[in-house]
């Protein structure tokens, strides 16, 4: 059915992408303004490929130094130790608590690296035109929406600890250049997956004003 | 029978495009795209008393969380304890303006923002019609809370209070409780308050001519999709 598909677009109409409403395009080459809200109306997210793929490969690049650097430094008596995303997983583990273990693990890179492969695909699948299986990629999509935030887990665990770990001069915990990395990972793969436009998943002839 | 919640009529599906006519949708029920399964309408049953009910418990929870201790850390006969914004602070502090800031928008800015924002709405909408402005507030409001993380905070607060336990005793403070609470109602909000109910009580701009040119259009591509 999706080759038939009756949609807003063929009909040169939009769905205001603030409110929903169903608006008529003011002129072909300029789409206007919403009736009800007044914002601006976009056939689709306005260079919603590019700027997905910008952010994407701003993440990917991240995520080298957001594992490599140190996310906390401990200074215990003098000495200091530097501690990364899978140093900290590991602590976790032999410490005993392997679900929280689990927990950092997925949350940190697991979810982080999953979602830059799933929006690669997903932005490969639109260039290419693949067919079949919209379903699947519309859920893919919908998925590294819902859990992009919880990527934020090991941002949240550095800033308490170092927070709370001020008993100077016993011991002391100091944020690493790796949270800082670490943390634009997560907003640029969130703002990445919000940039691609769904709809785009599911367009099979081109978007452009029609004027028939 | 149950009460059916009418919406305009022909709309095109947020996740795909797809023209469809809605049917009317029972009250706590949900219309899901048939296409792509996006959800097109999840009218609650009752859409302003018990999403405004929350919302204000959740401000004053927030409040609560925000103003008391978090936990507190002893060793050695020392001691420290943190807020919310105390952890943003020391981030700052130790050379990291970037994060902090990050953590004070996810934790305080973003969720002070989105209930202020939803009290305002509901108590505006309570009364038909609507002021225009309710739009720009529900706006704000989607991206407020698209940036409010407590629930995945509360998580990284209980996974440093593990990491640390190994080195000094540490002891849970009211901030965590009212953290935890806060979480409970801010998911019973998220169950009860819809945005698209909220617009469909939006007064339009031009009163004069209540039913505007997206609208009839719309009727007319309505003609044209049920052909």
């Amino acid at each position: 059915m999706t080759g038939t598909a009756l949609t807003a677009a063929r009909q040169g109409l939009i769905s205001c992408g603030a409110c929903g409403l169903l608006a008529r395009a003011a002129a072909p080459a300029e789409a206007g303004f919403c009736p009800r809200c007044g914002a601006r109306l976009h056939r689709r997210h306005p260079d919603s490929i590019q700027q997905s793929w910008a952010l994407g490969v701003a993440a990917a690049v991240c995520f080298i130094p957001a594992n490599v650097l140190p996310v906390m430094v401990t200074d215990a008596l003098g000495s200091s130790t530097p501690d990364t995303i899978l140093g900290g997983v590991a602590f976790l583990y032999s410490s005993g608590s392997w679900p929280l273990a689990l927990i950092v693990l997925v949350a940190s890179f697991m979810i982080p690296l999953g979602k830059l492969l799933s929006m690669g695909w997903l932005l490969i699948a639109i260039r290419r035109g693949i067919r079949g299986g919209e379903r699947q990629r519309m859920r893919l999509h919908r998925i590294v929406r819902a859990v992009g935030p919880w990527s934020m887990l090991d941002v949240f665990v550095a800033t308490f600890t170092v927070a709370l770990v001020q008993l100077d001069p016993l011991m002391s915990v100091e944020p690493g250049l790796g949270v800082l990395f670490f943390a634009a990972v997560v907003v640029l793969t969130m703002l990445a997956a919000e940039s691609l436009d769904p709809r785009l998943l599911w367009d099979r002839d081109e978007i452009e004003p029609r004027h028939d | 029978m149950a009460r059916m919640h009418q919406t305009a009529d022909i709309i095109a599906c947020p996740g795909c495009d797809l023209l469809q006519r809605l049917p009317p949708v029972p009250l706590g029920a949900r219309a899901r795209c048939p296409r792509c399964g996006e959800i097109l309408a999840a009218p609650p049953m009752d859409p302003i008393e018990r999403p405004l009910a929350l919302a204000v418990a959740a401000a004053i929870t927030f409040g609560v969380a925000q103003a008391t201790p978090l936990m507190s850390l002893s060793a050695v006969g020392r001691s420290a304890q943190t807020t919310i914004i105390g952890g943003a602070l020391e981030m700052w502090s130790q050379g990291q303006p970037i994060t902090a800031a990050l953590v004070l928008i996810c934790t305080t800015l973003a969720p002070g923002a989105y209930l202020t924002l939803v009290c305002t709405l509901l108590l505006a909408v309570r009364r038909p019609p609507a002021p225009s402005w309710a739009g720009a507030l529900l706006r704000l409001a989607g991206h407020a809370r698209a940036w409010s993380l407590p629930e995945v905070m509360l998580l990284g607060i209980l996974v440093a209070l593990v990491k640390i336990a190994d080195l000094a005793s540490v002891d849970p403070g009211v901030g965590l409780f009212a953290t935890g609470a806060l979480l409970a109602l801010l998911a019973g909000l998220a169950t009860s308050f819809d945005p698209r109910t909220i617009w469909d009580r939006v007064a339009w701009p031009t009163q004069d001519t209540p039913r505007g040119p997206g609208a009839s259009l719309a009727e007319h591509a309505g003609g044209t999709a049920a052909r």
